[in-house]
């Protein structure tokens, strides 16, 4: 396993460079930020960090609620940022903290390198209608106005036009596929139309981020996969950037470039999907994620044998790339009646994924093996 | 051992008449003006051209059905011979139910953003609808002499309170995630007033104009009796005068006006609802 930690190593460093090299495109930049709601909520953050005190002492103790504690994250330009939690874990509240729904009791809010929480009314007005969208749970559409008009309230509360938002309007409405509903009302439509209402809302004032709130939640499983579809590749098409709240890991899994867990407030672990089922930061991650099917999550370079502890001769075997998922790996095995294929990376043997491992792969054996 | 609050009061009252003789004067000539040009207003057409004028602009403002129901109502008015009377009573109602809402609305707004001015409002509300209104007519007469203007005060007292505690549960009652909206678009405080919470707190507002607007033609008659003439002043002679079949006419000609009134205002109200 050694040389699979190789190649994940190398993978982490090319990602340091990247980063590095474009710190400008960190869009939101949250740091160490704390939300705790109560009057004594400064003792209450100081009892937490000195004393280590739990979110249930601190509702004993000093009468606050921990809504985030201590929360560091970055979301970086033209990725979508998954949050993923359970009811009560801080995840709504998290994401008011980053357009100042919520004021924060500690730490720094970037967005474009601007602290948020430094800005005055009248530029957090506008950063919020240039720079961050937002799509809620409820939806929230206004239930007087038509479904173009709902569209085009963003730009309409910016004073534009009526003929210039109505046009910006119409064509956010084309990329969701509501063209022919514009003339009617929301309560006309069906939940996930609503939802479609709702993100042609945030696309109409074209901002680089959208903060999407548990947007699918409330949907059928079959309109969630296939809004969840949509808006990933929409998103990708039009270059946005995104942060996503769930409470579904599978959801987080199939939209999140990234995603983060939290639990009572705390941002447990932060990482790419496969990171994440791979290497669970703790118990409560490894359970979470017991359930996800890793066929297209785990890949070539977790689960093979390095090419150095090979007994066997590679020649004859099929070929693939460290990047190839076990379902694709297992398509190759059943096609070629092979026992075993060889992982190439840029030409040169990296390591042979045997039958066994791909078993073991889609058990989750390989994870514990690897960590 | 008895507390005399009157004692206390009566020097009050005299003492501000002697002071501020003046500035009532001129309030209550400013309220004598805007009721004698409306009334003038309503008077200087015929009848008939009146209510074909009100029937055409509500057929427009509110519809076929309101249309129907406003012509009737005025047309019975009219037949009862009550129509100068109707038409006071009407001027009357009008102005203070337009000042009780101009007091109420930004108040019941205030009160339903600040919990403490809520708790402050709460017995003085629950005092003005409950003192009888003969309590506060006598200094209001003593300061303003009878007439319109008394009437017209006793009138505001007691719609302003059911006005603003549906202001209040109106706009408790917008959707918090609408009101979130307006913030996460970059919405001014004035705009999502008027374009989010406003709209959506319409239907309560207009229970509440419908309650100011009934209660207020509830004081009608009390106006009749300290002078401020109207359908209250024919219920009050036919009272005196025990012609139990003038005070008929008048109480339901009474009844024509509010329906009106009410109907009227609603169905305008709502008219961008029923576009739909």
């Amino acid at each position: 396993m050694r040389a699979a930690r190789q190649w994940h190593d190398k993978s982490r460093d090319r990602e340091m460079e990247m980063t590095q090299a474009d710190t400008s495109d960190v869009l939101i930049d949250c740091r160490s930020v704390w939300k705790v709601f109560g009057d004594r909520n400064a003792e209450a953050i100081r009892a937490i960090t000195e004393r280590g005190l739990t979110k249930k002492d601190i509702l004993q103790e000093y009468n606050c609620v921990v809504g985030v504690s201590d929360a560091t994250l970055q979301v970086r330009r033209g990725e979508i940022f998954c949050i993923m939690g359970l009811s009560g874990s801080g995840k709504s509240t998290l994401i008011r903290l980053l357009n100042r729904l919520i004021e924060p009791s500690l730490g720094q809010v970037l967005v474009k390198g601007r602290d948020i929480a430094a800005m005055d009314a009248a530029t957090l007005r506008e950063t919020r209608a240039h720079h961050i969208g937002m799509v809620f749970q409820s939806v929230a559409l206004l239930p007087q106005r038509t479904v173009l008009e709902n569209a085009a309230f963003g730009l309409e509360v910016q004073g534009v036009p009526k003929d210039e938002r109505n046009r910006a309007a119409e064509a956010a409405l084309a990329k969701v596929g509501l063209s022919d509903w514009k003339a009617r009302y929301p309560s006309e439509l069906s939940g996930g139309m609503q939802q479609r209402v709702g993100l042609a809302r945030a696309l109409t004032s074209d901002p680089e981020i959208i903060l999407m709130d548990e947007p699918f939640s409330a949907l059928d499983p079959l309109i969630r996969r296939q809004l969840q579809d949509e808006f990933r590749q929409l998103t990708k098409d039009l270059g946005k950037s995104a942060v996503f709240i769930t409470h579904d890991l599978d959801e987080a899994i199939r939209i999140g470039d990234r995603i983060a867990i939290m639990k009572d407030g705390v941002i447990i672990q932060t990482g790419t999907a496969e990171e994440i089922v791979m290497n669970p930061a703790d118990q409560y991650v490894a359970d979470f994620v017991a359930g996800i099917s890793r066929l297209h999550l785990v890949k070539a370079h977790s689960v093979m044998i390095p090419a150095a502890e090979w007994q066997g001769t590679a020649e004859g075997l099929p070929r693939c790339s460290p990047e190839a998922d076990i379902d694709t790996l297992i398509g190759q095995i059943t096609e070629t009646g092979s026992d075993a294929i060889a992982v190439e990376d840029a030409g040169k043997l990296v390591g042979i994924v045997t039958i066994r491992n791909l078993l073991q792969g889609v058990r989750g054996d390989a994870v514990a093996a690897a960590a | 051992m008895t507390f005399n609050p009157g004692a206390v009061l009566a020097p009050v009252v005299d003492w501000l008449n002697a002071n501020f003789h003046p500035f009532f004067a001129l309030v209550t000539q400013l309220i004598e003006a805007v009721l004698g040009a409306l009334e003038a207003a309503f008077l200087t057409l015929p009848p008939a051209g009146l209510i074909a004028l009100v029937v055409a602009l509500a057929f427009f403002a509110a519809g076929l059905r309101v249309a129907i129901l406003v012509g009737c109502c005025l047309g019975f008015c009219w037949l009862m011979g009550l129509w100068q009377a109707s038409m006071q009573t009407i001027a009357l109602v009008l102005v203070a139910v337009l000042i009780a809402v101009a007091i109420a609305f930004p108040l019941g707004i205030l009160a339903a953003r600040r919990p403490r001015v809520e708790a402050a409002l709460r017995p003085i509300l629950d005092v003005m609808q409950t003192v009888p209104p003969w309590v506060y007519l006598i200094p209001a007469v003593m300061i303003f002499s009878l007439g319109r203007v008394p009437a017209i005060i006793a009138t505001i007292v007691y719609g302003i309170p059911p006005m603003l505690r549906l202001t209040t549960l109106a706009f408790r009652g917008v959707p918090a995630d609408l009101k979130e909206l307006g913030q996460a678009i970059g919405a001014k405080p004035r705009t999502i007033l008027w374009k989010i919470e406003f709209p959506a707190a319409k239907p309560t507002l207009l229970v509440g104009l419908n309650q100011c607007i009934l209660l207020s033609l509830a004081m009608v008659v009390l106006a009749g009796l300290v002078g401020a003439g109207g359908l209250g002043a024919e219920v009050t002679r036919g009272l005196t005068r025990m012609e139990m079949g003038l005070g008929l006419r008048a109480g339901l000609a009474i009844v024509a006006v509010a329906l009106l009134m009410d109907r009227l205002s609603r169905g305008a109200l709502q008219r961008e609802r029923r576009k739909r």
